[in-house]
């Protein structure tokens, strides 16, 4: 059986260039970057580059990019390093590594969503305290693809004199980031076909950051540790190539998402966009299906050779309700009937078409079971 | 998906193990499903070693996994937890609140695997499910139905647990082991190699650790932000007075010798609880024999309602030996039993199941 993947926000495989980019620093290029001898600067001289290449893809300067070991630690270091003993203000819909984080701050305020996924400016004005350390608004949704407007957001946060945090992790790729007016931005390699266990936070010059590791002088002092050097080479091989193929490859994608959107919504009654009407990254569609569960759903569609997710997995392997799906005011058995689809690279229109066709046939096999479907 | 794919509910115990390598190897289409029922994590103060080794732990879960991963075939977790709750674990407690003994793996086997689960394993493309049950099927051409029929290994029957099975259930079922010896299942499961050929037996409710179901409930009540002591209450003998006090009906089943906390000249027993007054009755144990006792909601599995008396071999527990009785229909669904023997500790809340030798005919609750 052929088998297509359709959950890009989860990961993605590596490229060949971030492949063959990273070999020879698992293997010839072994040095310790912080040594001084010949091996060790031949490794730094790469960390550097990579270093550079990451910068580009932000806007930022090669200072101010943190080399961590990924989205999660990023955002740890983001939120306890600005605002453990005070105040911090998020969203419902953040990811994990960002509300987990803020619930260890001194205190903190999680501001809803309207029923699209988008957060009002306002009501993150109108959480700001006078202890206020930090606010953290995702740039775009893991399992929406909605866009945040953190350009609005980062300006709250400059008037107040607050730090202002955004996780990228989503985003990039998959629309186009300028750091310009933010202070802390978070991305992951392996949502970008880089390798797994590699992120960056950008930390804007001047922004005052407690480390949350202890050790070594790696990373400015921010993040100890001996470097994860063909990581860091392989997260800035894949922000290259989103520098020079990301526009065209997300236009691609959108038509492709567009296509399978609407293929689902024209041949399956009672088929529903979460998040419809805010703007969206270029891959992601989320769709509800009344009458059925996604996880059933999920599973008759891998059995097809399809891969999709519908919601955040737990450790046994089993699914909770999405708490994003939740925020955005879904019923719990509304949120267990919405599947998300995520596009990437190796995605074709055969394939959308294929999933469409799966999709409307899994859908009428599983209403029929269902008869309090009407 | 392949016509005649078999779902095979996975427990990560040996049993359900067998059953997929055993189908596997014969060659069928088979998807590996386990349920997740209940979130080890609650009630910590019940496991203080931590939640392995029960239903549901990560160590089942990863079991059933690796099971899944040796024989090649597609493997899933579904999430029943919620209607688990509410079907199985909300209505143990309220039976015994109410002075009932319930048997919750029935309750499991009528309202989730035999009926969400199979709804599940056919909304993802089987035709039928499969699992570790001991327990005999057949189709009898002449009643048009499919029977049901004690397993192969008596010590393990299991079809005391499963009398709630319809006849569009029973359609859609395979129990592979039936046939099989334990230690038969086990050698197979050793001959297959699977990982679980060598795990013990599991043990009570699953849910339940240790069997103290009280501790369970006790537990659920705090979680739930009420209080036992509500439920204290007085033990009184047969003849009405008062000899102590007791802190739950739900600490006591009839029949019940140990733990109940009077000294006496003869063994003491519960005789009934009463959750009206709260009261808990002893007494001694010629007062725990019965020989009459009506059956409720009864489900006829083998044949189809009877309209007249019959005679059957009767079972009250698991472990009962079942006793030769008459069936006397009040409707479809209820019935008078009258035993040859006056049986002891007749407990209202555990089902009675209908045998003619190995055939299993029906069974209901007994009220």
């Amino acid at each position: 059986m052929h088998r297509y993947y359709f959950d890009h926000n989860a990961t993605t495989p590596v490229s060949t260039e971030v492949l063959e980019a990273m070999l020879p620093l698992l293997t010839e290029v072994y040095g310790n970057a912080s040594s001084i001898h010949y091996f060790g600067q031949a490794a730094r001289q790469k960390l550097d580059e990579a270093r550079r290449e990451v910068a580009a893809m932000l806007g930022s300067s090669a200072e101010e990019i943190v080399f961590t070991s990924g989205g999660t630690e990023a955002d740890n270091l983001a939120l306890l390093g600005i605002a453990r003993q005070g105040h911090a203000i998020t969203t419902a819909v953040e990811h994990p590594a960002v509300l987990a984080a803020a619930a260890q701050c001194a205190s903190m305020t999680a501001v809803g969503v309207d029923g699209r996924g988008v957060v009002d400016p306002d009501e993150i004005r109108r959480a700001l305290r006078p202890d206020t350390k930090l606010i953290s608004v995702m740039h775009a949704n893991n399992e929406l693809g909605v866009i945040q407007p953190i350009q609005e957001i980062s300006r709250i946060a400059r008037e107040a004199g607050v730090a202002f945090h955004s996780d990228g992790v989503q985003a990039a790729g998959k629309t186009p980031i300028d750091v310009s007016g933010i202070d802390l931005y978070t991305i992951s390699a392996h949502k970008i076909y880089g390798p797994k266990g590699a992120g960056a936070l950008f930390v804007r010059k001047g922004t005052k950051i407690v480390p949350q590791s202890h050790g070594g002088h790696h990373e400015q002092g921010l993040r100890a540790g001996t470097e994860n050097v063909a990581g860091a080479v392989g997260l800035g091989r894949a922000a290259r190539w989103v520098i020079e193929c990301g526009a065209e490859e997300q236009a691609r994608e959108a038509a492709l998402r567009d296509r399978l959107e609407q293929g689902i919504l024209d041949r399956v009654r009672g088929a529903h966009v979460n998040g419809a009407g805010a703007p969206r990254t270029a891959n992601t569609t989320n769709i509800r299906f009344d009458g059925v569960d996604s996880d059933a759903l999920l599973i008759a569609l891998d059995l097809r050779g399809f891969a999709v997710s519908s919601g955040a997995a737990c450790s046994s392997g089993a699914t909770e309700p999405s708490h994003v799906l939740l925020a955005i005011g879904l019923t719990k058995l509304e949120a267990r009937s919405s599947i998300r689809f995520s596009l990437g690279r190796s995605n074709t229109a055969e394939q959308v078409d294929g999933l469409i066709e799966a999709v409307v046939d899994s859908v009428a096999h599983l209403r029929k079971l269902a008869p309090a479907y009407a | 998906m392949p016509e005649g794919t078999i779902a095979v509910a996975m427990s990560g115990g040996v049993d359900s193990s067998v059953v997929a390598g055993m189908l596997a190897r014969r060659g069928e289409n088979v998807i590996g499903l386990t349920m997740q029922l209940w979130n080890q994590r609650r009630l910590p103060e019940l496991a203080p070693d931590g939640p392995s080794g029960r239903c549901c732990s990560l160590d089942d879960v990863y079991d059933a996994r690796r099971v899944a991963q040796h024989l090649g075939i597609p493997y899933y977790v579904v999430n029943f937890e919620e209607q688990f709750e509410r079907q199985v674990v909300k209505p143990f407690i309220e039976d015994y609140l109410a002075g009932r003994t319930p048997i919750p793996c029935t309750l499991c086997n009528n309202f989730i695997k035999f009926d969400q689960f199979l709804e599940m394993a056919e909304g993802v493309g089987a035709r039928r499910i499969a699992t570790g049950h001991y327990a005999r099927l057949n189709w009898n051409e002449s009643s048009g139905r499919f029977e049901m029929r004690r397993a192969a290994d008596r010590a393990k029957d299991q079809t005391y647990f499963l009398f709630g099975l319809t006849q569009a259930q029973l359609a859609r079922t395979l129990f592979p082991l039936g046939g099989f010896q334990k230690a038969e299942a086990r050698q197979l499961a050793r001959e297959l190699g699977l990982p679980t050929s060598e795990k013990p037996d599991s043990q009570e409710i699953c849910f339940v650790p240790n069997g103290d179901y009280a501790g369970f409930i006790d537990a659920y009540f705090r979680e739930q932000g009420l209080a036992p002591a509500a439920v204290r209450g007085e033990l009184v003998t047969t003849d009405g007075r008062v000899v102590g006090e007791h802190s739950g009906v739900h600490h006591f089943t009839v029949g019940q010798r140990r733990g109940i906390g009077i000294a006496a000249r003869e063994p003491l027993y519960v005789i009934a609880t009463e959750p009206a007054t709260r009261r808990v009755v002893i007494g001694r144990n010629d007062d725990l024999l019965r020989s009459a006792m009506r059956v409720r909601d009864i489900n006829w599995v083998s044949i189809a309602p009877p309209a007249a008396e019959i005679r059957a071999a009767v079972k009250i527990r698991n472990k009962h030996a079942a006793a030769e009785a008459v069936i006397r229909p009040i409707d479809a669904s209820r019935a008078e039993v009258r035993f040859d023997e006056p049986q002891r500790a007749v407990t209202p809340g555990q089902a009675a199941v209908f045998y003619q030798d190995d055939l299993v005919l029906g069974g209901g609750w007994i009220e």
